[in-house]
């Protein structure tokens, strides 16, 4: 169970948002919707870890991540902006790569069913990154989700530069990892395609 | 501290510190000008001729409590900031800060006031000893530190930067005076020390003791008045931020 | 709930970057290259005579060991800065500074073991013989790890600035003097006929001085500049 307590986050000297309490249970996804520029990324990078927050805390099973520190950061998987996925390295050992640093299965069977489940035809499971198209490197950015066995999922915008195949495939896993008790938290600007019951929807206020 | 009843914690805001300051710098100025005064006088005037370097050496009133200072204070900018990092709190930046540029002035001047030295006593506007060698790399790390700061716009980014640079540089400083001394052992015979000090008649250990006490009442009172800048600078930028912020080009993180 | 363990997190660091240098197989000509071009710059610069070579030796070869090291800095982590991978890293739950322990291995296989390498051959050029022959790449091989490792505190507080080249060096020279100082000390005195066990010692003591301290202060940085 994960939960935000009265979080303040800001960017240089401009006051992002405030006093946000959320809390995520098992099963659920917690939509983080708004404009551009209203905090959405510094609010997911702080559920990383990655970025301190003004004030608040951010719990998990009611601990703080910041006490917690590698026990948290073994309990996620974190996809963002950035792909996180080398351009020399073709899409096979950059999978292979991240899995095994996750502590996944990382045999190179896995890994190619991970990325045909998201759509990367085997024709372009070894070419290398660099030649592959936006949407094809952000499959390939994703494929780890089709590997990952941790229960919370922070990700930022993953639904941009998909197509609908893709979309759909990837609201397919989402609805998987959220059946089996798993969290998720994207920040989004599309509407996910998901029982009603099960998301939550938060707008960031300053 | 406790004994005067004033709540210390109270002056850790910056908005309460800046009129206190303000307060506080025309005594540590006019303590400053006079021990400074008293210190030179005694120098330059009262203290013996020395028997081997003549009237020349009188600079090192000038040279050695400099050198001392920018030690001093690179030490003490560093203690600020591993408070600032350990408590995660701005006015200690802001302290290490204010601090800098100082510390590179006294730096300079030990620097400027040993070549002085030099020339009449050596022959030379630069010679590589153990001592000018070290304040030299001091002044690398202190223009390093400024230069970390200025180069990063983010403002809590360059606080804690520039943190961690000073405290791996107070590291260095043992090692680095270390090292240039084994360095000139093991160049034995190619130079003289500028550092081989006339022995020091009481006068002139008076001066020098004199001098180091002006140079820290300049030093604080310096150092005062900067954080006051700083502080104005860091209060007003929320204000610009507030007017000038364009969200679509925020987002692009 | 999966993690890897603390040596399969830092070999799957190693390797990345070891597979990444196999594609990118200039980086580590390089380093190679420069070390030669410069080091026949001071014979253009300064005369031929062997006598004078021999003196400058120790000193030449080991700023241009060290001006190397200083180049190769900026691939560290700006690479995986820019395309996502370095907050990755920082995610995986292993000490930050094993991982950078990790990538500073690498980093050294790729520019600074070519360089010790090669070192015996620049001797040669500066008319060094016999031991001063060794203990040039002994102290080489002792120093260039620590270079890289002090590097990299500088790199990590520079990530992602404008003109962070020259920033760099600004920042890491004056760290790298003592190491610069023993190093090119022990093939002085090995050149004069004086042992040079003090310095290589002193060496040691910067390298395990090095390792115990730098790696936490890059991950500090590293925080630091993502934050």
């Amino acid at each position: 169970m994960f939960q935000t307590v009265a979080l303040s986050g800001s960017r240089g000297d401009r006051q992002l948002f405030s006093d946000v309490s959320v809390t995520v249970k098992p099963g659920t996804l917690l939509a983080v919707v708004g404009e551009n520029g209203s905090g959405k990324t510094s609010f997911l990078r702080m559920l990383c870890g990655l970025l301190s927050p003004d004030k608040g805390a951010i719990l998990w099973q009611g601990q703080d991540i910041r006490q917690l520190k590698e026990l948290y950061s073994a309990q996620l998987t974190y996809v963002g902006h950035l792909n996180g996925i080398k351009d020399e390295l073709t899409p096979v050992e950059n999978l292979k790569v991240s899995a095994y640093l996750a502590g996944d299965e990382s045999s190179g069977e896995t890994v190619q069913r991970a990325l045909e489940a998201v759509g990367l035809g085997r024709s372009a499971h070894r070419l290398p990154t660099r030649v592959l198209s936006q949407g094809q490197k952000r499959r390939v950015a994703l494929a780890r989700l089709w590997l990952s066995t941790r229960p919370l999922w922070l990700l930022d915008e993953p639904f941009a530069s998909l197509d609908t195949a893709a979309t759909s495939y990837l609201t397919q896993r989402l609805q998987v990892h959220l059946s089996s008790g798993g969290m998720v938290v994207v920040a989004t600007h599309q509407e996910i395609a998901l029982p009603t019951d099960s998301v939550q929807h938060l707008r960031l206020t300053r | 501290m406790s004994a005067t009843g004033i709540n210390w914690f109270k002056y850790s805001s910056p908005q309460a510190f800046h009129p206190l300051a303000g307060r506080m710098i025309p005594w540590f100025a006019a303590a400053a000008v006079g021990l400074i005064a008293v210190g030179l006088y005694v120098g330059f005037f009262i203290a013996p001729t020395d028997v081997t370097q003549g009237d020349a050496y009188r600079i090192i009133f000038v040279h050695v409590p400099a050198a001392w200072m920018s030690m001093f204070l690179y030490v003490i900018m560093a203690i600020w900031a591993g408070i600032g990092l350990g408590l995660n709190a701005r006015p200690s930046f802001m302290m290490a800060q204010a601090i800098a540029p100082t510390g590179a002035m006294f730096t300079f001047l030990a620097l400027f006031t040993g070549s002085m030295w030099g020339k009449p006593t050596w022959g030379a506007w630069w010679v590589w000893d153990a001592r000018l060698t070290s304040e030299l790399i001091l002044l690398f790390q202190y223009i390093g530190i400024i230069l970390l700061r200025s180069s990063i716009d983010d403002l809590r980014r360059a606080d804690r930067a520039s943190a961690v640079l000073a405290l791996v540089g107070v590291i260095n400083v043992p090692i680095i005076y270390f090292s240039v001394r084994w360095w000139n052992t093991l160049h034995q015979g190619a130079s003289v020390s500028i550092t081989a000090a006339p022995t020091m008649a009481g006068t002139m250990v008076t001066a020098m003791l004199v001098m180091m006490a002006g140079f820290w009442m300049y030093s604080i009172a310096v150092t005062l008045a900067r954080v006051r800048c700083v502080i104005v600078e860091r209060e007003r930028q929320p204000a610009w931020g507030k007017q000038a912020s364009i969200p679509d080009v925020a987002e692009a993180r | 709930m999966s993690q890897p363990s603390m040596s399969e997190a830092l070999r799957g660091v190693v390797r990345r970057d070891l597979l990444l240098a196999m594609r990118h197989r200039s980086d580590v000509a390089m380093s190679v290259f420069f070390v030669v071009i410069v080091a026949s710059l001071f014979p253009l610069g300064v005369g031929p005579e062997q006598a004078v070579l021999r003196v400058i030796a120790s000193g030449v070869l080991w700023v241009t060991a060290l001006l190397a090291c200083l180049l190769s800095l900026g691939r560290l982590f700006t690479a995986d800065y820019l395309d996502g991978v370095l907050e990755q890293t920082l995610l995986i739950p292993q000490p930050l500074a094993v991982l950078v322990v990790g990538k500073v291995f690498a980093h050294w296989v790729i520019s600074g073991l070519p360089v010790v390498l090669l070192s015996p051959l620049l001797g040669l050029q500066f008319g060094l013989s016999g031991e001063s022959l060794w203990v040039l790449t002994l102290s080489l091989l002792l120093g260039t790890p620590t270079l890289s490792m002090i590097g990299a505190i500088g790199a990590a507080l520079t990530l992602g600035l404008r003109g962070s080249g020259l920033l760099v060096a600004l920042l890491v020279l004056p760290l790298f003097i003592p190491v610069l100082i023993f190093g090119a000390g022990a093939v002085t005195n090995s050149l004069a006929g004086i042992g040079s066990e003090a310095n290589l010692s002193l060496l040691g003591a910067c390298f395990l001085l090095s390792l115990a301290f730098a790696p936490w202060a890059t991950a500090v940085a590293l925080r630091i500049a993502l934050d």
